[in-house]
């Protein structure tokens, strides 16, 4: 996936030089380059024009050439993200979790270099709204897990607007130990499940 | 008015609502009839049957030398061809019911088959029981009448081959469970003046329906509000939101339900009027509000939010207004629970490390640490008089097991003993039993036991069951 995302983006730039180059040759040299042009054999009605006339008109006959657009479908952020739904979005997600130790919801060296990163992106999408879910291991009691969760995810808001991040932007909600990420019974499975989850909500 | 459904879950929506209201019909249909006429003739040795009188003294079965007596319940006697299973389910249901309150000896029901079936009151063969063992037999007749049950029974002392109880009862036929309920109910109250469970439901959370959560790209699996007797039979979905549902809270007539719900943005507290299909917000738009507890008189929930930034203790009316902040400690203050009267109100917090147990007013003064002998408590549940008992999860070395503390005398008494992990106890309204979730048979399932520690039955077998709660009908 990344392969093919540096070669997009190389292509781009490509074309973006080769149009660029066109440009300046014409006009003045700070302005954008101008949407390439389609091949004249097609209006933008989609049919050809018909001479002012008083007998029918003949059929049209099928086009000899066909048109391959070669238009950008989605533009490419600089990073090379394109714009998915959200849930392709969260499925193959930007966001990495924070991990916390246990009965913890203190954001360590580490928890914070990643809630950083996360900020970064969101800075980057001005417009992403998230949800942080704070989740539990098995070890703690159902009821009390969803205070604790709540209180994981919160930690990570108040690190997140500390960092610039305006608070109408990120929800939290505590998933307690109902939502396990690693189903096992053992300290490499708990310490996946005592986390904070980024969401994606809106973009 | 439920939000939010596609015609799919409207119309699967509509039929619980169909089933539900049937469900609730039908409870109010349960008639009792006059008592049947006496019939004259007996087994050896006795005055007869007798009818009971509304002033009559009750006589009460009692056995030698202070132990219990022994009953017996045979398959109640089809009077007509289509009620033939019908016998079978009463005589089954009736004498589980006995046996799950442990206040008779009950003689295991594959050792009647050597006695003679009596097919009327009349031919009851009372020596034969005696040499069984019974001090006392319950005795019935069941016929359709369209689609009506119709009882006759009779509880005999087998000694002396006296009627000590005889009453008639008609029910709906779709639910005989519900008139053997009934009758193990009026046999409990005529001869041990005890108020029985037999018709009091379970409410819980379950995942057997593996659907998939709307709305995210995890695998996670729906939660959804449950219902069953407390027998568990007749197992009843409530939710249809293809949501996360968690910790329902029954209110004290046993009509609707509060449960904590997840939508996309928030957890709240909704309450569901499950007979009539009717959903109401409770909390709207202020933070995540989590473990709703109906209050004893029904107009109020206590739940915990974390709208302040921790987990506090709230009280709301019903409808939503009203909303008053009882905790205020920086720590987690979860798992609110009402004091039989509404007077006082338990919670959980970790205000001093880890969770603990305390009690204090309803209006949030007087704030009482009640467990100082436990590592960690949680998830108190206050019994009804005569018991003054709170019972909560306990630590106990790496997992959880159930505990009582004796409100007057503090003493802690241990219910389970780790098998498995078990939590989330709740009482019967009795305050003569236990709800709780257990892992101890591989995966979370309801479990009932007695208040002693004693008497365990399993209630839930599919997919993971959890949080039970208690109805009071």
């Amino acid at each position: 996936m990344r392969i093919l995302t540096v070669v997009r983006v190389v292509a781009v730039v490509l074309i973006l030089a080769v149009i660029a180059g066109c440009a300046r040759r014409q006009t003045a040299p700070r302005e954008a380059p101008p949407p390439p042009e389609l091949p004249p054999s097609v209006s933008r009605a989609g049919g050809p024009e018909l001479p002012p006339s008083s007998t029918p008109p003949a059929p049209p006959a099928r086009p000899a050439e066909r048109v391959i657009d070669t238009r950008p479908v989605a533009p490419v952020g600089e990073d090379g993200i394109e714009l998915r739904t959200l849930d392709d979005l969260n499925r193959d997600s930007p966001f990495s979790p924070a991990f916390f130790a246990l009965d913890s919801a203190e954001l360590d060296a580490p928890a914070r270099a990643v809630v950083s990163a996360n900020a970064d992106m969101m800075k980057r999408n001005g417009t992403w709204a998230v949800t942080i879910e704070g989740h539990c291991d098995e070890r703690g009691t159902a009821e009390y897990n969803l205070a604790l969760g709540e209180r994981r995810a919160l930690a990570v808001k108040t690190y997140l607007v500390s960092l610039g991040i305006p608070p109408d932007r990120v929800r939290t909600i505590s998933y307690g130990k109902e939502f396990p990420f690693d189903p096992g019974h053992d300290e490499a499975a708990w310490a996946q499940n005592r986390r904070a989850h980024f969401v994606i909500t809106a973009k | 008015m439920r939000r939010g459904h596609t015609p799919a879950t409207r119309s699967s929506a509509a039929a619980w609502r169909t089933a539900l209201t049937t469900v609730a019909g039908c409870l109010a249909l349960a008639v009792l009839h006059g008592p049947p006429v006496p019939v004259l003739g007996l087994g050896a040795g006795a005055a007869g049957q007798q009818a009971q009188q509304p002033d009559e003294i009750v006589v009460e079965i009692t056995a030698d030398g202070g132990r219990q007596p022994r009953y017996a319940v045979p398959d109640f006697v089809a009077l007509s061809p289509d009620a033939a299973t019908d016998g079978s389910t009463l005589g089954q249901v009736l004498w589980d019911d006995l046996e799950f309150e442990r206040e008779f000896d009950m003689i295991p029901r594959d050792t009647y088959a050597s006695i003679p079936v009596a097919r009327s009151a009349a031919q009851v063969p009372f020596s034969a029981w005696r040499e069984l063992g019974a001090d006392a037999l319950v005795f019935g007749t069941v016929q359709r009448a369209g689609d009506v049950l119709r009882v006759d029974l009779w509880l005999f002392d087998v000694r002396s081959g006296r009627s000590v109880f005889t009453q008639g009862y008609d029910g709906p036929a779709t639910n005989p469970r519900r008139l053997a309920h009934t009758i193990a109910d009026a046999i409990h109250d005529q001869q041990r003046g005890l108020r029985g469970v037999a018709r009091t439901k379970l409410a819980f959370i379950s995942d057997r329906n593996r659907e998939a959560l709307v709305g995210t790209v995890e695998k996670r699996e729906v939660k959804e509000v449950y219902i069953a007797d407390y027998d568990g039979a007749n197992q009843h979905r409530i939710t249809v939101t293809r949501t996360l549902n968690l910790n329902p809270s029954w209110a004290p007539d046993g009509l609707a339900l509060a449960y904590t719900s997840y939508s996309a943005s928030s957890a709240d507290i909704v309450i569901s009027r499950i007979y009539e299909g009717l959903l109401q917000r409770v909390t709207r738009g202020a933070g995540n509000n989590y473990l709703p507890a109906y209050s004893p008189d029904g107009t109020r929930i206590a739940f915990m939010s974390t709208r302040d930034g921790n987990g506090e203790i709230y009280v709301i009316n019903v409808d939503g207004t009203g909303l008053r902040r009882l905790t205020t400690h920086p720590a987690d203050d979860v798992s609110p629970t009402w004091s039989p009267s509404g007077a006082q109100i338990a919670f959980a917090s970790d205000r001093t490390g880890r969770p603990q147990i305390y009690i204090m007013n309803a209006d949030g003064t007087g704030v009482e640490r009640l467990t100082l002998n436990e590592s960690e408590a949680d998830r108190p549940t206050w019994s009804p008089a005569p018991y003054n008992e709170m019972a909560f999860t306990a630590r106990t070395g790496s997992w959880y097991d159930i505990k009582k503390i004796d409100m007057a005398t503090r003493q802690v008494t241990q219910i389970t003993f780790s098998q498995g992990s078990n939590e989330s106890p709740a009482f019967s309204p009795t305050g003569r039993h236990l709800a709780f979730t257990s892992t101890r048979t591989g995966s979370k399932q309801i479990f009932l036991i007695g208040r002693d520690g004693r008497g365990l039955k399993q209630v839930t077998r599919q997919g993971n069951n959890q949080t039970p709660s208690w109805s009071s009908h």
